[in-house]
């Protein structure tokens, strides 16, 4: 199988890579790009622990070939913040003790954003069915709709 | 002399009683005299046996003081997750 | 013994801070097993039996070793005979020898240039099987006549004439219970069932190897416990332990699953091989097939009550099935079953038997929770039958201080009651029920664990702190340890550092488990500090030309004890610090010890739920957890503890189990049939903290990780029985299961 030559943008910045044609976007962000942000917890849609965006549609980089990404701007939780700054999603995590292994919390604050870029205020079952595809074992979510309601709200008042 | 009180699995070994008298001032030499008084105890002792000592729990603290009115059970090796 | 601190004030303990490690895991940056890499590192991969039960007649990897990119090959024949039972099952586990104990036990592993050219060489290895009968069921494989997954492993507390498959019998429990049972006023028995269920954490096994020829190693691990990890591969291998640096990565979740080795001996044994570093990670299928799970149950519960709701006798006969290797935890069912009540007759027998599954690894209270949910199920279908309050009926027999446990010891202060009452006085208990929901509620209860602990804390010449502590942070105790440390100290926060040393770098630490790290490691900091005051004092003391013991640490200072000391302004932590050098060098505190007296504790969980008839359904539309944590550290933290605890307890209850097919086959290793509960699946979760201190810490503490998790079973069986009006008594409550038993009952009426 031949590599295939990729240009994209990943958070903003021109990115090359080569890639096998069956090679995963997870596969490329983590081992071709040291993108390490998003997680593989299944590699099979069903965890959401490699959720990014993908020219602004919310995917599961594992279900995404690398060669798909042609041209397209990508969005991973490594571009969250900016300028050093946290966003109010990643900064109400901590201060609602959101995680806990934080194994699934790139996936949930990429989800989130998404969700609020497009509902600024969402309810709260509006937020449990948006985020049903981003499993967290740790917490039972109840601090994770705790958080992204306060990041959402500073978010609408700032 | 301290009395043991033993679970119940453990009674085949000491004749059926379910609390015997060992003589021991510490955790090891309770251990020692079980294993002296009673050899059937002898494997479950080498594999791993808790103690609680007045209603706390110890694991593997030999040289805990045990006085002759102490409240002595022996328990299984205890693990968590 | 340490009980002078309970009525302290306390400046941190109880406040909320942020995490150390928050932004790190907010922002992609913390790095957990799998997002470390090294140069020239291989891909390793395990070939895994597609049988559940197979005599592996020969291996051949000659093709697989000259496909080219493959680097290594390794079998069982690349480990140390291990002749210690403990350590050669933890190896055949790793790697089968002579038979194939469960659908997806390793046989053989690669190390290959490439992920690809691994998995191409994979195919290439050729094993020879000879398929066995096989056993998935705990009760089939107590039969006389079941198929023997492993001969000649029975304890000696094991009768004479049972099944081979048949490791262990317990009992436990006093009294008499056949005059126990003749007091009683009606007496229930009823068999349960539960499902294995998986730890599930988000993050599979991952592991970096390098391991040199001169036997010198470094591994890179996503564990619960690297020391531990160091003692079963430098086994396994024949290392010896100063020799294998583990490190352990951050860690995404674990729950007990991570508290063994699966991949590590394997990626060691690679990277021994090829001379090059080799990294492991496996997929969920793997996962699921080859780690975890609980064990599997069948349980009889027999209770006699009075018509006023005391017990009289309760006996439980408890069959467990750890897999294909032998397993212990029913001794912990055994003795937890019936450890919330004050009961004069109670009785537990407990059998664990093998089956071809896999090898059980903990699970948060491991044991408990099948055990408790059969007797808080009997307790409840008393409750109804006699028409009597379940809180009341709770209350009246609640273990209290100076009971008799069921488990042999007598209590010393515990929060049983006080967390029963927390329940009965909340609002939840007492708001109306629409119709058709059910509520239900659960006593718990688990035991929690001290165990060796090493701390060192190092004071700096800046005024800061760093503190080295030995167990993975899995849910926020590095913020914990430095609270602790910081409140000792009379530092601020944030002036704190709480890193997890690898094994070379600190003295040996038990895995996270058991609800010990903020006990233990907390106990250790405390001592740590109190360690480096003592040396703080002494240099403020030669600095001031007066005795050591004429000086006293007030509020991170210290301070001349008393008017015959001397006049001298206090000296800060900071002060003493800086010139630490000029009067005597660094300073550092250190404690080791063996942590005991963790502390039981208890918990006490309500929940509303609707079902629905027609699709088997539950929803579960409200639900609280009571629990009695000594001292909240970290309130926050706590009540994480106690939300995430009930959800793996809801998911258990309604959804999660290993599910076998007649081959002996895992038919859903994955999250898609595999279902934990999910967001949208959920209501919040509301806690109710109580503080009864723990007498053996200086603050109080009781471990808080385990108990959450027991008392979901029963909560939600309870509340679905009442909600459908049949007493359910098999887990998980999956929609065909509940249509089922629905269905059945209302053919009988
Ligand atoms: S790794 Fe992509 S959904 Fe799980
Ligand atoms: S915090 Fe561990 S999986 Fe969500």
């Amino acid at each position: 199988m031949k590599s295939i030559h990729i240009s994209t943008k990943v958070n903003g910045d021109a990115m090359e890579f080569v890639c096998a044609p069956d090679e995963s976007l997870l596969d490329v962000l983590r081992n071709r790009l040291g993108l390490t942000g998003a997680k593989e917890g299944c590699g099979t849609g069903d965890c959401g622990a490699c959720s990014v965006t993908l020219n602004g549609r919310l995917v599961c980089a594992c279900l995404v070939l690398g060669a798909e990404v042609d041209g397209a701007e990508i969005g991973t939780v490594e571009g969250i913040a900016t300028d050093g700054v946290l966003h109010p999603l990643q900064q109400a995590f901590i201060d609602h003790a959101a995680l806990q292994c934080g194994i699934c919390t790139p996936g949930i604050l990429v989800a989130a954003k998404s969700l609020l870029d497009r509902n600024p205020d969402p309810t709260d079952t509006e937020l449990r069915y948006w985020l049903a595809g981003n499993l967290c074992r740790c917490t039972g979510y109840d601090k994770i709709i705790a958080a992204v309601q306060d990041a959402a709200q500073k978010m609408r008042a700032a | 002399m301290v009395a043991v009180t033993l679970w119940g699995s453990l009674r085949v070994f000491t004749n059926g009683r379910a609390s015997v008298e060992i003589e021991a001032r510490n955790f090891k030499e309770l251990l020692d005299g079980l294993v002296a008084a009673y050899p059937g105890l002898r494997p479950q002792i080498e594999r791993g046996v808790s103690m609680a000592l007045n209603g706390r729990i110890y694991k593997e603290a030999w040289f805990t003081e045990i006085r002759p009115d102490s409240e002595v059970v022996l328990m299984p090796y205890m693990q968590g997750g | 013994m340490m009980d002078t601190g309970h009525k302290r004030i306390f400046k941190v303990v109880g406040t909320r801070p942020p995490r150390p490690d928050g932004i790190d895991k907010v922002t992609g940056r913390a790095q957990y097993g799998a997002d470390v890499s090294a140069p020239g590192m291989l891909t390793g991969r395990i070939l895994r039996s597609p049988h559940a039960h197979a005599e592996i007649v020969s291996i051949d990897t000659s093709a697989a070793e000259a496909l080219p990119g493959v680097k290594a090959v390794v079998t069982s024949k690349d480990f140390v005979f291990q002749d210690d039972d403990f350590f050669r099952d933890v190896q055949e586990n790793c790697m089968a020898t002579a038979k194939a104990l469960y659908d997806g036990h390793a046989v053989a592993a690669v190390a290959a240039v490439s992920p690809e050219v691994a998995k191409a060489a994979l195919k290439l290895i050729k094993v020879t099987y000879k398929q066995l009968p096989h056993v998935t069921d705990v009760d089939l494989a107590m039969r006389p006549d079941a198929p023997v997954v492993q001969d000649g492993r029975s304890l000696e507390t094991v009768p004479a004439g049972m099944s081979a498959n048949v490791t262990h019998h317990s009992e436990f429990g006093h009294g008499d219970l056949a005059s126990g049972f003749a007091k009683a006023d009606v007496i229930v028995e009823r068999s349960f069932t539960t499902a294995a269920t998986h730890q599930g954490y988000i993050e599979p096994h991952a592991c970096l190897a390098a391991m040199n020829a001169d036997g010198r190693a470094d591994l890179w691990c996503c564990t619960q416990g690297q020391y531990n990890v160091r003692t079963l591969c430098a086994a396994l291998l024949g290392l010896e332990a100063s020799q294998l640096r583990v490190t352990a990565s951050e860690i995404g979740g674990g729950f007990g699953g991570k508290t063994t080795v699966f991949i590590e001996p394997v990626a060691l044994a690679l990277s021994r091989k090829s001379g090059k570093p080799v990294k492991i990670v496996m997929t969920r299928d793997e996962v699921f097939k080859a780690t975890g799970p609980t064990v599997t149950s069948s349980i009889d519960v027999k209770i006699g009550m009075t018509r006023d709701g005391r017990i009289t006798a309760g006996e439980a006969h408890l069959r467990y099935s750890g897999g294909a290797f032998p397993s212990g935890t029913v001794d912990m069912g055994g003795q937890a079953a019936f450890a919330a009540y004050d009961l004069a007759a109670v009785r537990t027998f407990g059998w664990n038997a093998l089956t071809n599954r896999p090898k059980e690894a903990a699970y948060r209270a491991p044991g408990a929770p099948q055990a408790i949910y059969a007797v808080e199920s009997v307790i409840d279908e008393l409750c109804q039958n006699l028409n009597l309050d379940p809180l009341d009926t709770r209350l009246k027999n609640a273990a209290k201080k100076g009971t008799l446990s069921s488990y042999g010891p007598t209590f010393d202060d515990i929060g049983l009651i006080a967390t029963l009452e927390a329940a009965k006085k909340h609002p939840h208990y007492t708001a109306p029920l629409a119709a058709g929901v059910g509520r239900g509620l659960s006593a718990g209860f688990w035991f929690n664990f001290g165990g060796n602990t090493c701390v060192t804390m190092n004071i700096n010449t800046d005024g800061t702190v760093s503190v080295t502590e030995g167990n993975p942070d899995i849910g926020g105790s590095r913020a914990s340890i430095s609270m602790m440390a910081a409140e000792e100290l009379g530092v601020p926060y944030d002036k704190i550092r709480t890193i997890i040393a690898d094994t070379a770098s600190l003295g040996h630490n038990d895995v996270t488990d058991g609800s010990r790290v903020t006990f233990a490691v907390g106990l250790a900091t405390i001592k740590a500090a109190q360690d480096a005051i003592a040396k703080m004092c002494a240099r403020a003391a030669k600095l001031w030309g007066i005795d050591a013991e004429a000086v006293e640490w007030v509020d991170g200072a210290a301070v001349p004890a008393g008017p015959n000391a001397g006049k001298f302004p206090p000296m800060s932590l900071a002060e003493i610090a800086a010139v630490s050098f000029q009067t005597g060098g660094p300073i550092a505190g250190h404690h080791e010890f063996h942590a005991d007296g963790a502390g039981v504790s208890f918990g006490v969980h309500l929940c509303d739920v609707a079902v629905d008839r027609e699709t088997g359904a539950t929803k579960v539309l409200r639900y609280t957890v009571f629990q009695d944590a000594g001292r909240a550290v970290h309130p926050a933290y706590v009540e994480g503890q106690m939300q995430g605890g009930a959800v793996q307890g809801i998911g258990w209850a309604l959804n999660e189990e290993y599910i076998y097919g007649a081959d002996g086959r895992l038919q859903n290793a994955g999250f898609l049939d595999y279902r934990v509960p999910v967001a949208s699946d959920l209501p919040p979760i509301d806690t109710v903290i109580l503080e009864i201190p723990n007498p053996g810490h200086p603050y109080g503490v009781r471990g808080v990780g385990e108990t959450p998790i027991v008392p979901p079973l029963a909560a939600l069986s309870n509340a679905v029985s009442r909600a459908v009006g049949v007493r359910m008594q098999s887990l998980p409550m999956s929609p065909p299961r509940i249509l089922a038993a629905v269905m059945a009952h209302d053919a009988k009426v």
